[in-house]
């Protein structure tokens, strides 16, 4: 297996803004690759980087085995983007919009025919090949962005934000795309999400937030770090249950979405001695909700606090794009 | 140079997709015509001072002019709201050098602008003006190289600003004050110094002065070109020529610079 990506020190600011810092990544060859975190935590500018869209302040990166800052030309040669808004021409059919690419990127013609006929297929686009794409639904603009960042076999796939605003089940058929697309042609996958559910799926996830590196792990060992189970208890009094748990049982409670939030090590087991505790305390318990630990815990544990809340005040930002926006809403869970 | 000619084929595809853009623009010279040719010229009635051609006749060449800026600024508006659609960015990741991108974006927008231009000199005889073979060659470089220079400065304007509006708002500064100084409505010899220096700095007026020359070449009088021009045909398309290298080169710069 040979480095596909890998960065050293990489940083990106704006102004006074430190958007990307000191980001040191090395990304195998047929990874799929995650790199989550809450928006305006420099998902998109990392992505910026690595396709040569923006310049680093600092550090390097190499892409493809080629500098990102010196090599720009040969770095895009070699990668497929699907960026995070819409960037594919309303007016141009599908077919179109896949023959533009090809010939931007200097594919034979006989290639293009083939792989276009192969991929729009795949993302079940081949009826409407000759359609404008202003009668897509977003799903559909996404699947084509999709077939359109893998027509000139990309080493390397860069997928920003790939299924926001899409439906649960669009979400999950572009999942399958992307298994089967690294298993046929060994690709590498490199996404942004903040959907956790989405980063689970990944070999690695890389957790950023504020610009910073914060975790980077297989997703089944980020949540190891969590030692045990987690249970969501639910209470008349937070405050005087945390301090209580605190105290009498030796937790170390947070605040969650839903009341209280702790890690035992053996779930089933404490349920029973911490509502009586509480209980005896005149506390009332009103639900204890078990879960085994997710990328959320982790994420919540690193950086203090919920990706969620975020997520909600993204979608709102998009949903100033009208219809788009109201897809986005409808997609977020 | 694949790259070029991929961005001018999209360009073209969509410009000729989009029926009704053509005919407003093509109904758009014939309203100019109307209004300018009829109304200005009942005030005019009486003076012979346009070497014996027609009002409608002498502003005729502004209108050509006139159409092909309109259609070369607005086509240059394509690269804000690609910036604003996202299909830029389709276009800056891929491995086209940034060169041949923001070339290619001149090239579709002189070809578009050439092309309404062509469409206007069949009214040439309806103005009782018959062109021969050589002055529609003529004519076809001319408005070729001013389509050129106009796209030229669209892009220009459209690398320095971001958004449609603030696009919108400075083409539609700039386009009454570059025809109404052009020429086209009246003779610009005589003007007062002021007024020649803004002339002198106008694109619009060595375009309508050539165009106007050989449009007019047959039906005015001989002296009254020679004495109402600015220049020779050949020295206005020089320095058309110049306009367009100088409104080109810090297009591209600011075209080719990464963020």
């Amino acid at each position: 297996m040979s480095t596909v990506i890998e960065t050293k020190g990489l940083g990106r600011d704006y102004g006074d803004l430190v958007a990307v810092d000191a980001l040191n990544l090395e990304i195998q060859q047929g990874e799929i690759f995650a790199l989550l975190g809450p928006n305006g935590g420099g998902k998109t500018t990392t992505v910026g980087l690595l396709t040569t869209l923006l310049r680093p302040s600092r550090g390097s990166a190499r892409v493809a085995g080629y500098d990102v800052a010196s090599q720009p030309a040969e770095v895009r040669r070699h990668i497929g983007v699907v960026f995070q808004g819409p960037s594919v021409d309303e007016q141009l059919t599908a077919w179109e919009n896949l023959d533009f690419h090809a010939r931007i990127y200097n594919m034979p013609r006989p290639l293009f025919r083939q792989r276009a006929a192969e991929l729009l297929a795949l993302v079940e686009l081949a009826e409407r090949q000759h359609e404008p794409v202003r009668n897509f639904s977003g799903g559909m603009r996404r699947r084509l962005e999709l077939a359109r960042g893998l027509l000139h076999q990309p080493q390397v796939l860069f997928l920003d934000e790939p299924t926001v605003g899409l439906d649960p089940q669009t979400r999950r058929a572009i999942w399958d795309y992307l298994a089967a697309l690294r298993q046929q042609a060994g690709a590498t996958i490199f996404l942004t999400t903040h959907y956790l559910e989405e980063a689970e799926d990944c070999d690695r996830t890389a957790i950023i937030d504020g610009g910073k590196l914060v975790a980077l792990d297989t997703p089944a060992a980020l949540k190891a770090t969590l030692g045990g189970d987690v249970l969501h208890i639910r209470v008349t009094d937070v405050a005087a249950a945390s301090e209580l748990l605190r105290q009498r049982a030796q937790l170390e409670p947070r605040q969650g979405p839903d009341g209280l939030v702790v890690e035992v090590a053996d779930g089933p087991r404490r349920i029973p001695e911490l509502v009586a505790l509480l209980d005896g305390a005149g506390i009332a318990v009103q639900a204890v909700n078990l879960r085994r630990p997710s990328l959320e815990d982790v994420f919540i544990k690193l950086t203090g606090r919920g990706i969620r809340a975020e997520a909600a005040e993204a979608s709102e930002t998009l949903g100033r794009r009208g219809r788009m926006g109201r897809r986005e809403r409808g997609g977020d869970r | 140079m694949s790259a070029l000619y991929t961005i001018w084929l999209r360009d073209l595809t969509r410009f000729l997709r989009n029926r009704s853009r053509i005919v407003t623009s093509l109904a758009q010279p014939l309203l100019y015509l109307a209004i300018f040719g009829t109304g200005l010229s009942s005030l005019l009635s009486g003076t012979s001072s346009l070497g014996g051609v027609s009002f409608t006749a002498f502003v005729y060449p502004g209108v050509i002019g006139l159409t092909i800026m309109f259609t070369a600024l607005f086509t240059a508006i394509s690269v804000v709201y690609d910036r604003e659609f996202g299909f830029l960015k389709e276009v800056l990741v891929s491995p086209a050098p940034r060169l041949a991108v923001a070339l290619g974006k001149v090239a579709s927008g002189s070809t578009i602008a050439l092309l309404q231009g062509v469409l206007t000199l069949p009214l040439a005889w309806l103005l009782g003006l018959p062109l021969t073979l050589g002055q529609v060659a003529q004519l076809t470089g001319i408005m070729a190289v001013l389509a050129a220079v106009c796209t030229a400065l669209g892009l220009l304007v459209s690398t320095r600003l971001r958004g449609i509006e603030g696009y919108n708002l400075i083409i539609n500064f700039l386009m009454m004050p570059l025809f109404l100084l052009s020429g086209a409505l009246f003779p610009l010899a005589g003007l007062p110094g002021w007024m020649n220096v803004l002339v002198r700095i106008n694109p619009m007026a060595y375009a309508t002065d050539a165009l106007r020359q050989v449009v007019l070449a047959g039906a005015a009088q001989p002296g009254f070109l020679a004495a109402s021009r600015l220049h020779p045909v050949s020295l206005d398309v020089l320095v058309l020529l110049g306009f367009f290298v100088v409104f080109l080169v810090p297009a591209v710069r600011a075209f080719s610079k990464q963020e």
